[in-house]
């Protein structure tokens, strides 16, 4: 049966929620030009076919919750409960940004303390908790460096230079700041080709954005001598910290050089993807590059949280108000519950998993490059060698097998890539049967590849055309 | 312990790998910037964690609330927070794998028809960080798809919205111009007129407006396209229950904080940015969108679609940089207009329009105080005090009342004036101790 939408369930007159009615009607109010006068087609649905129809709907979605979801650079890690029922805590809630600061007293506070922790485990010297997701985040560190550079006087500076491994997140980011992209090869080895990175950077480079560690799953083992090349150009250095994870505890962006860069707090902090939002990507700079900042940042003054302090040199505003509140909650929770050394055990377990997979399915299915990885390792196949299987069929296989699939395709320079992320909350026996669905998906390769080829089969729905929906968009009911 | 690793894994696993401990396989990593000294606090077990957040949680002040300015409390139903909580939503990714995110993908797809029969829009996208930034898409979206660069934006747009637009378009080369206000608080429309010319890429209009009041959106619009101008309008979602849609008056664009639709004010984040648009301009919307497709038996399925636009395939050249976005907050929304549906919203609008109006006659018999009416409003309008605003709202803070909003801090000659709003969340005893409150100044 197919999965009716909330509107095909819709029968005039049925009602979920009701309110009082007014004394008069709109017409009372309001000017007959300003009226609304037709009825916009939503469902007209009881409320308990209303819950009915969105318990449905969640049993139709894996999610972490109910499943192994190893998708590179999501960092698909255990988020606690309790953060949740903390983070909806009603003061938290009900909260008004524009309510006297001395009603958000508990709020403020929380961010601040969360401010100053982040700059602790990363060792720069401001952090903004302003941007809304990764990318958010991204934008607004290179608009920051433009800041920089704009009061610098450096008008010249006017590229970034992207590895060819970053996320699409940071040439479109780029690309918004108003900067022209200069794509640079990797060396064989995955990492950056200092030789290529010298030979893009010239006093047009206003950054180089870098993903530490990178999207092959290994740490740019030349990090301080890329930032004295980048730093002797009079440019800065970004870091993309979306796999900050594997890093947490283990070492600090600052000492690497770097001057601006963001975290993503639904990864590496354990708050939940939403499936897809909302995130939150805290940026942290460099004292040289903090008050380019965004505007505002909390302050302490005594013993009084504030908004309010001056950022002259600021590169103005990201997003209506200070960040998505209810994820950096979340995060504040994860770095009050983890003292240091459980971070550094966190990210060191995150190393171990992935390496264990990586060393696990070796011989069928091998990594890319074949060394230590550090939170992720990306395998690549060989389709000619596999009777014509891609990475998207055993990708879809592994539905079938009730594990969600790696990140597939990415990076765009591994062939058929498949970037296992697995996380530290995963045990043993979970990485083992992940392991043993990959072996046997490798035998059926062989023995029954159009198994393979037609997968999946017990998913509510069979292999998507997706080039079907593309065709004449149907986006709406 | 966070991980479950028990210290026979351990060793089995590192026996697996080949090594003997986890700092051999950090050999890239220069041995010098290895374990950095790290002060954080204490570890708190959760017993103590719950502690310590009531007790934070308890140094925010709970007042009744008549502030607005671009964030509402509205009344959640239990069912929303109920079904968006379940973990099959709140812990998945994206729905790259569609076949495994059918129900995340539906609720997407249930979002954008919600959102386009609320508009009277063609197209809407998956979601964006909040209002602001959808709006700032918006007018970056008029200029490519124009050719233009000059856009009029209303000067009665949120003062943080107008901070938004100006540090996304800066750099892009977009020059951004007021239109200017007549003493009724909207905007003055032969002004407006002599402004738009042929290099406007769009003309930018808050329905309401930042202080409250309704625009004659009909002529704006007007105005716009004889110019071959684009109208970007920026609405109150809630306030469409009754009053007129963006498509009724022709928006090519139409953008909202979707934060009134189920979702708790939260100090302002996580938002809901709503964007929708003209068909035609489908191909150059920024962000995700789902679509039907089939699957090979000819089932229906749901996928993310149009992803030739997006940063992940276009790298550079892609809409908008813009990848995660606010799924679990449009999924709030969805699930709110589920259970209100088109009675319910009419309803609980025509409540806030009863109480805003309320409140506004009361407040214009306080001696001293007096309510600009000279323009119609939804729920939130313009007090002038007899004193600065800023003193009021300390007054009546102390009564448990959060005032409003100070307009002061936005002009200079604006300091007695206050930004006061009622959602059907305030009672008529709300209202009645407001006023109370005001008659002790």
């Amino acid at each position: 049966m197919e999965n009716l939408l909330s509107i095909e369930k819709s029968r005039s007159g049925r009602r979920g929620v009701r309110f009082e009615k007014t004394k008069q009607p709109a017409t009372a109010y309001l000017p007959d030009d300003l009226l609304r006068t037709d009825k916009p087609r939503l469902p007209e649905m009881s409320e308990f076919d209303t819950v009915r129809h969105f318990t449905r709907l969640s049993q139709l979605n894996y999610s972490l919750d109910g499943q192994f979801y190893p998708l590179g650079s999501c960092t698909m890690k255990y988020n606690p409960k309790a953060y949740d029922k903390l983070s909806a805590l009603e003061p938290f809630t009900r909260a008004h940004p524009f309510a006297p600061e001395s009603a958000v007293q508990g709020t403020l506070q929380i961010l601040y303390e969360l401010q100053e922790m982040l700059k602790e485990i990363t060792g720069l010297a401001a952090f903004t908790l302003q941007p809304a997701a990764g990318a958010h985040g991204e934008l607004t560190g290179i608009l920051t460096v433009r800041a920089y550079h704009d009061a610098h006087k450096n008008n010249m500076r006017t590229e970034v230079i992207v590895p060819d491994t970053a996320h699409g997140t940071n040439p479109a980011t780029a690309n918004m700041a108003g900067y022209t992209v200069v794509n640079i090869k990797s060396a064989p080895d995955g990492c950056v080709d200092k030789a290529v990175l010298q030979e893009a950077l010239s006093d047009r480079t206003a950054a180089v954005m870098l993903t530490v560690p990178n999207t092959v799953g290994l740490f740019e083992k030349d990090i301080r001598e890329i930032a004295a090349m980048v730093h002797k150009a009079g440019a800065l250095l970004y870091m993309d910290g979306a796999n900050f994870n594997a890093l947490i505890g283990l070492a600090k962006p600052a000492d690497f050089g770097v001057d601006v860069m963001h975290l993503n707090l639904h990864k590496t902090f354990a708050a939940p993807h939403g499936g897809g939002g909302p995130g939150s990507g805290p940026v942290g700079a460099a004292a040289h590059v903090a008050p380019f900042l965004p505007k505002p940042l909390v302050e302490k003054k005594g013993d009084v949280y504030t908004l309010r302090g001056k950022m002259p040199q600021s590169l103005g505003k990201m997003k209506a108000f200070y960040g998505n509140i209810a994820v950096a909650l979340r995060g504040y929770c994860y770095l009050r519950q983890f003292d240091a050394g459980t971070l550094k055990n966190i990210a060191e377990k995150a190393i171990l998993n992935a390496n264990y997979v990586r060393a696990k399915l070796q011989g069928k299915f091998n990594a890319f490059f074949d060394v230590n990885c550090m939170h992720e390792c990306v395998l690549s196949i060989d389709p000619s060698k596999m009777n014509g299987v891609h990475t998207a069929d055993v990708a879809k296989r592994l539905l079938d097998y009730g594990f969600y699939a790696p990140t597939i395709y990415f990076p765009l320079i591994v062939p058929e890539a498949m970037m296992v992320e697995p996380t530290e909350t995963e045990s043993k026996e979970m990485l083992d049967a992940f392991v043993g669905a990959l072996e046997k998906i490798y035998e059926e390769i062989f023995s029954n590849p159009q198994l393979v080829h037609d997968a999946p089969h017990n998913q509510p729905v069979s292999r998507i055309d997706e080039v079907s929906a593309a065709r004449q968009p149907n986006l709406k009911w | 312990m966070f991980t479950p690793h028990t210290t026979q894994d351990e060793k089995e696993m590192l026996a697996a790998v080949g090594v003997s401990s986890v700092k051999e396989l950090l050999s890239q990593i220069p041995a010098e910037l290895l374990y950095p000294a790290l002060h954080l606090p204490a570890a708190l077990t959760e017993q103590r964690l719950t502690a310590h957040m009531q007790s934070l949680s308890a140094k925010n002040k709970p007042l009744t609330s008549f502030i607005g300015a671009g964030m509402y409390e509205h009344f959640i139903p239990a069912a929303v927070p109920a079904l968006s909580g379940r973990g099959e939503f709140l812990t998945a990714y994206t729905p790259y794998q569609a076949e495994a995110s059918q129900g995340t993908l539906q609720t997407i797809y249930e979002f954008q028809s919600c959102i386009c029969a609320l508009f009277q829009m063609d197209v809407a996208t998956a979601s964006h960080y909040d209002g602001a930034t959808a709006l700032a898409e918006a007018v970056l979206a008029a200029k490519r798809i124009t050719g233009r660069a000059e856009v009029i934006i209303s000067s009665l747009l949120y003062p943080h919205y107008k901070e938004v637009l100006q540090t996304y378009t800066h750099h892009m080369g977009v020059k951004l111009v007021e239109a200017c206000p007549t003493d009724a608080g909207i905007l003055d429309i032969p002004a407006l007129e002599k402004q738009i010319s042929a290099a406007t890429a769009c003309v930018v209009v808050a329905q309401p407006n930042f202080l409250g009041y309704l625009e004659q959106v009909t002529a704006i619009s007007r105005l716009a396209h004889e110019k071959g101008a684009l109208l970007v309008a920026q609405v109150n979602p809630i306030s469409l229950g009754v009053v007129s849609a963006p498509g009724s008056y022709g928006a090519d664009f139409a953008v909202a904080e979707g934060q009134p639709l189920g979702n708790p004010i939260s100090f302002g984040g996580p938002g809901l940015g709503i964007m929708t648009a003209k068909k035609a301009y489908l191909r150059q919307l920024p962000g995700r969108m789902v679509g039907v497709a089939k699957d090979k038996n000819g089932k229906r399925a749901f996928v993310l679609t149009l992803q030739a636009r997006e940063q992940h395939i276009r790298r550079e050249k892609a809409a908008s940089n813009i990848c995660s976005n606010e799924a679990l907050c449009a999924l709030n929304a969805v699930i709110y207009l589920t259970l209100l549906g088109p009675e319910g919203l009419k309803e609980v609008a025509e409540l806030n329009l009863e109480r805003a109006h309320q409140l506004a006659a009361r407040i214009s018999r306080v001696p001293g105080f007096s309510v600009n009416t000279a323009a119609p409003f939804f729920n939130e309008f313009v007090v002038t005090c007899p004193v600065p605003a800023a003193q009021v709202i300390d007054k009546l803070a102390e009564e448990g009342i959060a005032a409003g909003y100070d307009l002061g801090q936005t002009c200079e000659t604006m300091k007695n004036a206050l930004l006061v709003c009622a959602t059907e969340m305030r009672t008529e005893e709300d209202i009645a101790a407001y006023t109370r409150a005001l008659e002790e100044i």
